[in-house]
């Protein structure tokens, strides 16, 4: 009686297990089934290489939303990935464990603001002083990727201390008892030792840049246009999708699930290297 | 010209420490800017009165209401799927290719964009079930986007508790789901609670997945088939749409206290329920 | 092919694997009923492995088998429809180390009779009273009886492990593993004493490291080495002509 009991709790459980990944699929065929009959009516070099989207004339080129959003978050890599690495090793390494209990839940706190609201503060803060000292209309690539930078920076503080932390004590043993200093140790062991982590969390936050969208609306000035510096105004993939889809139907509408589709697709290979690299990086230990 | 290990040490850390204070202090500025110019549009009409005139005057109640419904409606229906999948992982099975593929799916569903997330909410729940824009519709779609934070950290949280636990409760002739809810998931709890929070803070300041499912009806709620409209989204109309950047300060202000409280409650619901576990 | 009459136990080319290793090799005893029996052996012997296949607690390791019968009052415990959980509530096992649930002292020791259904407030608060006075633990605890188990001493833990197994009302046979080694002299005697009281109602193996407790509790002995029982026979009689010459030298210490 008891045991026939447990094997339904067994058989109930297990199909619980498969919600995530049936969400997974329920949402990657939706969107493929909405995007992808478009891009093949519209041709794949048509729609990946268009310089022009133009929903009025029936034209849905998303090359100049392809190329802003690496530039966007390329820039946040650029401002965020030096910061959040350096904080983590220096709140690993060069801080006393009770001051680290401080500050590590503060800056996850930073995780918790809504995207919405860094936005904007980059409305309010940082488009007018980048349009004051340095020109251009403010709301641009610059502006996108200071705020996603700042937004990314807890990801990768947040990863990077947890590989850090793992590194064993005895590997910064060795080579201080070699006489290194405390720098040396930890350039020549312990961000060897936690590389894969450290990588990994750069892919996850490269995601979550290029993934981003209400903060880039607010920031990034929504221009259609190939930047050519970075004070230019622009529009992302994301953003594209999330302003339009509210007054967006038929071909329109297909066309704006075929951007998503293509964002889906380089946040899963990103997401995809970033799993592969932890991975091995275990398996190596 | 090599620089001496002791200076290039000085250099680093000066460094890296002036970076950890910036990072600080980008932290502290953007909560003290906003909560300077938000709060003085704060007061108890503003949270609890009714809006006026699109939200350029009055107050948020109706933002209020929704930010506190649709993450229970999430969590209501997260919670049950992540924490009976992470039971199922950590106690049923064993590693198999199957728990792979699903470990594998859960990390996927992680990294999926919230545009994404609202794209697909839009497109199933309201365009295809005929849901509509509300509280339910953006609910289900809030609640597979944190469904693999809940999973992850109750798994983890499972995974944690003593294996001896396990085999005292067995052999006092327990069965395994006996011995998951007597012994495993009370210890758990603490994390599991967390990973819940750490989901229900997500979904409070969410706006991309929300706004293209929950909707935006500045009214408030009455069914599970009503729109509503969370703080979050407020704040981004009011302020992308220029109605009132006064509001929109306050609304900002009420949101991080929010948020603020909800991971302030985080840490002392584990704590304490650490403490009370070794008094 | 099965023993007396008034055997608990009998096991007949009982053998364990873990994996590819033979941890247990065709042991064949009967254990009397209402008696102790004193399982000696060095580590690695295959003592706890043989315990904890009494109550089947191996069946949580997904790569130990078994061979071979193992009988409960006739009916083979490894027998396909035989009921695990039932069999536990009738064979207890305290661990080696005292593992306290965290929760109150009262609900430590009624983990076992709610879990059978008793629901009734006066006879669960005389399980209690009953359990642990016969562990010897009532006049330390029972003003705190709300308190968590884990505040006690480990010698307390392991008295209170050993009243949450005397609760289980099915109980017919106690295992215990080596459960005073990591215990004071004061807390042995103890559960030494209640041992000897409990056999009265309980059949008991106790496995040991350490052979004088053997002598002290045990009316049997069987000694174990690298998986085999070497022999086993009434106590007095090992411990002083062994009919193994190994038995002896383990007994004297030349090994283990």
């Amino acid at each position: 009686m008891k045991m026939s009991g447990e094997k339904a709790v067994r058989f109930g459980l297990m199909l619980l297990a498969f919600s995530s990944l049936a969400s997974l699929l329920l949402i990657a065929v939706f969107i493929l089934k909405e995007g992808v009959p478009f891009i093949i009516h519209y041709g794949v070099r048509e729609f990946l290489l268009g310089l022009n989207w133009q929903p009025h004339k029936q034209e849905y080129g998303i090359y100049p939303m392809i190329i802003s959003s690496l530039w966007v978050t390329i820039g946040a890599m650029l401002i965020g990935a030096p910061l959040g690495i350096a904080g983590a090793i220096f709140l690993n390494e060069f801080v006393p464990r009770t001051v680290m209990r401080i500050i590590k839940p503060t800056i996850e706190l930073l995780a918790g603001i809504p995207s919405v609201v860094y936005g904007f503060i980059g409305v309010m803060v940082l488009a007018p002083f980048i349009r004051a000292y340095m020109g251009g209309p403010g709301l641009s690539v610059l502006a996108a990727s200071v705020i996603l930078g700042i937004m990314i920076l807890p990801t990768i503080i947040s990863i990077s201390t947890d590989a850090i932390g793992a590194v064993p004590n005895t590997y910064r043993e060795a080579a201080l008892s070699l006489g290194a200093t405390r720098w040396q140790s930890v350039y020549m062991v312990t961000i060897k030792a936690a590389r894969s982590g450290i990588v990994a969390s750069i892919i996850l936050a490269m995601g979550r840049a290029l993934g981003e969208t209400m903060a880039v609306i607010m920031v990034a000035g929504n221009a259609v246009r190939v930047p050519h510096t970075p004070l230019d105004s622009v529009r992302t993939l994301t953003a594209n999708i999330a302003m339009e889809m509210g007054q967006a139907s038929g071909m329109h509408r297909q066309a704006l699930f075929a951007t998503g589709v293509i964002l889906l697709c380089v946040i899963m290979l990103l997401n995809g290297i970033a799993i592969s690299v932890v991975r091995g990086g275990v398996r190596r230990k | 010209m090599r620089i001496p290990p002791r200076y290039s040490q000085i250099l680093a850390v000066g460094l890296m420490g002036a970076a950890t204070l910036l990072t600080l202090l980008v932290l502290v500025f953007v909560v003290v800017f906003v909560l300077g110019k938000g709060l003085p549009a704060v007061n108890l009409q503003f949270l609890f009165g009714m809006p006026r005139d699109m939200g350029r005057a009055g107050g948020i109640l109706p933002a209020i209401v929704g930010t506190v419904l649709l993450p229970l409606v999430a969590i209501a229906i997260a919670m049950p799927l992540g924490v009976g999948t992470a039971v199922y992982l950590a106690e049923y099975t064993r590693e198999t290719r199957l728990t792979k593929v699903l470990r594998f799916g859960t990390d996927c569903l992680a990294g999926i964009p919230s545009i994404i997330f609202g794209l697909f909410g839009f497109i199933f729940f309201v365009v295809m079930l005929k849901m509509g824009w509300c509280l339910l519709s953006g609910g289900l779609t809030l609640a597979i986007m944190i469904l693999p934070t809940i999973i992850r950290t109750s798994e983890e949280a499972i995974r944690a508790v003593p294996n001896a636990y396990r085999e005292v409760s067995f052999s006092l002739g327990a069965t395994r789901w006996e011995t998951v809810l007597k012994v495993v998931l009370p210890n758990a709890l603490p994390g599991i609670v967390t990973g819940v929070m750490l989901g229900v803070g997500r979904s409070v300041g969410e706006t991309a997945a929300v706004i293209f499912t929950a909707g935006s009806a500045l009214r408030l709620p009455a069914t599970m088939f009503d729109s509503v409209r969370t703080m979050a989204v407020h704040f981004y109309i009011l302020a992308r749409e220029g109605i009132s950047a006064e509001n929109a300060y306050g609304t900002a202000a009420v949101l991080i206290i929010s948020i603020l409280l909800i991971n302030l409650a985080t840490y002392g619901m584990m704590h304490r329920m650490l403490a009370a576990r070794t008094k | 092919m099965s023993g007396d009459t008034n055997s608990k136990l009998v096991l007949r080319d009982f053998s364990v694997f873990h994996g590819k290793d033979h941890s247990l090799r065709r042991v064949s005893m009967d254990v009397k009923t209402n008696r102790i029996l004193g399982v000696i052996g060095p580590a690695g012997s295959g003592k706890t492995t043989f315990l904890r296949a009494l109550n089947r607690l191996n069946d949580l390791t997904p790569e130990i088998r078994t061979e071979g019968t193992a009988l409960l009052d006739g009916d083979d415990i490894y027998g396909g429809s035989y009921d695990v959980v039932r069999l536990r509530k009738r064979v207890g096992m305290l661990f080696a180390l005292p593992v306290a649930l965290p929760m109150s002292i009262y609900d430590n020791v009624l983990y076992g009779p709610r879990l059978s259904g008793v629901r009734d407030r006066r006879r669960l608060s005389e399980v209690v009273e009953r359990s642990l006075t016969a562990a010897f633990l009532w006049d330390e605890v029972k003003d705190r009886l709300q308190m968590s188990g884990l505040r006690l001493s480990g010698g307390q833990q392991q008295r209170l492990c050993l009243a949450r197994v005397l609760a289980m009302e099915e109980l017919e046979v106690i295992l215990l593993d080596e459960p005073c080694s990591g215990l004071d002299p004061i807390s042995t005697a103890k559960i030494e004493d209640a041992l000897t009281i409990l056999k009265d109602r309980y059949t008991i193996i106790l496995v040991t490291n350490n052979t004088k407790q053997a002598a002290r509790v045990a009316d049997e002995t069987a000694f174990f080495l690298m998986g085999e029982m070497v022999e086993m026979g009434p106590t007095g009689t090992v411990f002083t002509v062994p009919a193994d010459p190994r038995t002896g030298e383990y007994i004297t210490g030349k090994f283990g």
